[in-house]
């Protein structure tokens, strides 16, 4: 690895005091690194990142009131790295675990840098814990950053026991020059389901570097859904595994890039055991020079026959500017499995244009139907119509 | 499933069976000391006769190879070379014309026969005094890093085409080897290109004329042939403007327990309306059953499409070399120009293969097409690795990738890398890749009809890799299609 120690990669090093020790030696990592190859993180050495102060929890409540965020059987909020009490209520099946377990924890992400960076600097986030059998409903979970030159290192945990169902909305916003790094760990036990919809709304002039892990076992099935549309500079990793029989995985997404930002979606599915099944649609859309990278992997251990992955990535470029790099990757060991992967980059389909213009819909508005028919084709996959209808209102332009 | 044991046990059969072309010619060479400074690059400059700018040339690229490291992102694996251990020149010791067969070395003869020449190509090889010209197509053996002879010089000078060793052409065409070479791959494009670029010892030189048609496929047996010889071809083919070419690459190696180096580069040059067709059967030693011995073939190809309209199509069928490191690509710089990518792979036993293409759309309306066909058996590992690029003035360019992987035995691997930017909102890139195993009902359609379940895998195989295979030229389909046969023998075909 190749890597850049700068003086904000000196700061970083000394806010994390012990823990530094978790983090490589090589510093931020250049574009030489294959894994950083499309996104550079030269911005990260830009700013010694401070700690982030703590916020005043009725503007929180405040800025909450402005999300329409939907009724859920719980809400919990953090707001600059800290929990929010007064605004957070948990249902009574739930148990929020205490303190970090980090015997147990996963390997899954060791390797990767944004986890490392929350490994030295974390944040205890939510750690919650849904029994046996108990269907837990919707969560909603609120991360709110505000600042300049500050960082929060969020880190959840949620453990679904088995046959245990949750839903959970991830909501991440904020205000300001900020640099964010969460990290959600997720276990799924035999016959676990868990429904994760992430709304990544992050101030545009922010930098994030989100990472989630998961580990599933058999007919267990994590859905994951992820709307990347905030951010200067904003990567999602998304890694599961595979680790029982009949499992699934699903790694949707929607990026929505304007401006000079760059949104990223790199993800990792590891069919680790037999007949897993895996699916993957993410839809980008690129206006002004707005930049978007995807890149998503899907290994197939030579233990893992009777595998079923799809995966399918689509880009619309809407300017000259805009500009699209995607590396779907398949690395597969087993013989007896059904893998496939497709990509397209291109404008919007002239024929389709016509077809409407030519039954009276003006252009703009045409083109514009024809976008939202784009994305909302993705948003079709989410299962549960409160978060799906939730994530439409979100859209730019929903009517 | 019986399908797949059988498929198993067959596979390692082919592992134990032996190298079918796997022979060794014994001619007198004239050998350079082992190990590379700039001594040797001198030598093998003076040896050749070289001017002076070339050996300039060739120690400009030495020293950049001294600064550079050697690539580690392919998918491969393999002991660290050492690149001292090895000769960069080897020369079979030349006679004077013989003036009949019966004159020439009859180990060369029978190398030729194991090969397949037909007899009065032999002769013309062996550089035989008034041999005939009865064959449409001009053989220039590499026997080892020299061109021994060049076939139907004359008819193709006749039309204009030059068609010799590049040590020739550096000699009697100064000014147009000076003009293209390294310009379609620069020296330090990469390690081994900058190797090659220091050390080449010979390979063709294809010259075509504005407006001319070249009257005959051009092809090139490669051989590498003495013990410790790295092997570095250099291969330059220009087509001027509306010239069209067609350029036919085969190669067979002798068996040898120590792994051997081969790191070729080709730069193809396509001018307005020009045409080149490049098309390369490969088969070298892939190393015996437990993946000892075998060569290593780190090659970098590459053509560019200057003028308007002209078009660069790569086809291969690569099923031989332990290590196959491949990436023939094409720089589309004239405006509505095409660049063609078709490509078989087949690994088996140890083999690894890292192949793919690149497609550089630097102008509007340009087109590519890439189909990659992957067969995995046996404990090989295959991965295709390719790269879109659509510039901000590719305006309504257009790709298309086609990879399919077929993987037969649970202990292979089959893996797809495609690398797809596009910065052109009119360009439409479209990629698919698919990964499967023969299918039980293809197979037991072609049982139920009678065909033996080799001959059924056979012919599911073909058809699996039928796209790329129409595209050979007719000398070569036969071969390449013997040649998949031998690859996964006893399991397919």
């Amino acid at each position: 690895m190749s890597g850049e120690t700068s003086l904000a990669w000196q700061a970083l090093r000394e806010r994390a005091g012990e823990r530094a020790a978790l983090l490589g030696a090589e510093g931020v990592p250049t574009k030489r690194v294959e894994a950083w190859h499309y996104t550079s993180l030269q911005p990260l050495n830009q700013v010694k990142w401070q700690a982030a102060p703590a916020l005043d929890e009725a503007q929180v409540g405040a800025r909450l009131s402005e999300l329409n965020l939907p009724k859920g059987q719980g809400l919990v909020v953090f707001a600059n790295g800290r929990f929010c009490a007064g605004l957070s209520s948990l249902p009574e099946t739930v148990k929020q675990g205490s303190g970090e377990d980090e015997a147990n924890e996963p390997a899954l992400l060791a390797d990767r840098f944004a986890a490392q960076l929350n490994a030295a600097l974390r944040q205890p986030g939510l750690n919650l814990h849904v029994p046996e059998g108990c269907d837990a409903g919707l969560l909603v979970l609120v991360s709110l950053t505000e600042g300049d030159e500050v960082s929060t290192h969020l880190h959840h945990r949620i453990t679904l026991e088995k046959g245990a169902r949750l839903s959970l909305l991830d909501v991440q916003l904020g205000r300001g020059r900020y640099f964010t790094n969460p990290q959600l760990d997720v276990e799924c036990a035999e016959g676990a389901h868990l429904t994760h919809v992430t709304r990544q709304d992050e101030s545009a002039e922010a930098i994030r570097l989100g990472i989630s892990g998961a580990r599933i076992e058999g007919r267990g099935n994590y859905d994951s859904f992820t709307l990347n549309q905030g951010g200067a500079l904003a990567r999602q990793e998304v890694v599961s595994r595979l680790e029982g029989a009949f499992a699934n995985v699903n790694v949707n997404a929607i990026q929505l890039i304007d401006g000079a930002r760059l949104n990223d979606l790199t993800s990792m599915i590891h069919h680790a055991s037999p007949d897993c099944t895996s699916r993957q649609t993410v839809r980008t859309v690129l206006s002004e020079a707005g930049q978007g990278v995807f890149q998503g992997k899907i290994l197939v251990d030579q233990v893992a026959q009777k595998t079923d992955g799809y995966q399918m990535n689509q880009a619309l470029l809407l300017s000259e500017k805009g500009q699209m790099n995607s590396k779907p990757e398949l690395e597969i060991y087993a013989d007896d499995v059904k893998c496939s992967h497709g990509a397209t980059v291109g404008a919007l389909d002239e024929d389709q244009l016509f077809y409407m213009r030519s039954r009276g819909v003006p252009e703009a508005q045409a083109r514009d139907a024809l976008v939202q028919a784009f994305l909302f084709e993705t948003v079709e996959l989410i299962e549960d119509e409160t978060l799906r209808e939730h994530l439409l209102k979100a859209l730019p332009g929903y009517v | 499933m019986p399908a797949v044991s059988e498929t198993r046990e067959a596979v390692e059969k082919l592992a134990r069976s032996k190298y079918e072309w796997g022979f060794e010619t014994d001619v007198e060479m004239d050998l350079a000391p082992k190990g590379l400074n700039e001594d040797i690059v001198r030598l093998i400059s003076a040896r050749k006769n070289e001017p002076q700018w070339m050996l300039e040339w060739r120690l400009k690229a030495f020293r950049q190879w001294q600064e550079m490291d050697e690539p580690q992102w392919a998918k491969i694996k393999h002991p660290p070379i050492d690149f001292q251990d090895a000769h960069y020149f080897a020369q079979p010791k030349k006679k004077p014309g013989p003036k009949s067969l019966d004159e020439v070395d009859p180990e060369l003869l029978k190398t030729y026969e194991k090969l397949g020449i037909p007899l009065h190509e032999q002769e013309m090889l062996a550089g035989v005094e008034g041999a005939g010209e009865r064959t449409p197509v001009a053989v220039d053996a590499v026997f080892d890093s020299v061109s021994v002879a060049t076939t139907f010089r004359k008819t193709l000078a006749e039309a204009g085409v030059i068609f010799c060793p590049i040590s020739e052409a550096i000699i009697e065409h100064p000014e147009l080897v000076k003009q293209y070479l390294g310009s379609v791959v620069p020296v330090g494009d990469n390690f081994f290109s900058a190797l090659n670029s220091a050390v080449f010892t010979d390979g063709s030189f294809v010259y075509v004329p504005k407006g001319v048609r070249c009257p005959m496929e051009l092809s090139t047996y490669f051989r590498i042939n003495a013990r410790n010889t790295g092997q570095f071809e250099r291969t330059l083919i220009i087509a001027e403007d509306q010239a069209t070419v067609s350029y036919l690459e085969g190669c067979t190696a002798p068996q040898r327990d120590e792994n051997q180096l081969h790191a070729a580069v080709v730069e193809l040059v396509a001018m307005e309306d020009a045409s080149i067709k490049y098309s390369t059967v490969q088969n070298w030693y892939p190393g015996d059953e437990n993946g000892k011995g075998g060569i290593y073939n780190f090659v970098t190809k590459r053509g560019i499409c200057k003028g308007d309209r002209a078009r660069i199509s790569w086809t291969q069928v690569e099923t031989g070399s332990a290590i196959t490191w491949k990436y023939p690509s094409c720089i589309l710089a004239g405006k509505g120009s095409v660049g063609e990518f078709y490509s078989v792979a087949v690994t088996n036993g140890h083999q690894q293969a890292d192949t793919g293409t690149k497609m550089i759309h630097l102008a509007p309306d340009t087109r590519s097409t890439i189909i990659a066909k992957t067969i995995s058996a046996g404990e090989s590992d295959s991965t295709y690795r390719g790269l879109v690029r659509m510039q901000p003035k590719a305006r309504n360019g257009r790709n298309f990738t086609q990879c399919d992987s077929l993987l037969i035995g649970d202990q292979c691997g089959a893996h797809t890398v495609p690398y797809i930017e596009s910065r052109n909102m009119s360009a439409r890139v479209e990629h698919e890749a698919t990964t499967s195993k023969i299918s039980e009902d293809q197979l037991f359609y072609c049982r139920s009809r009678g065909f033996s379940e080799e001959e059924a895998v056979g012919l599911i195989v073909n058809g699996f890799c039928r796209e790329v295979l129409k595209e050979l030229p007719m000398e070569f389909a036969v071969e390449a299609q013997k040649l998949l046969q031998i690859s996964l023998e006893g399991s397919v075909g």
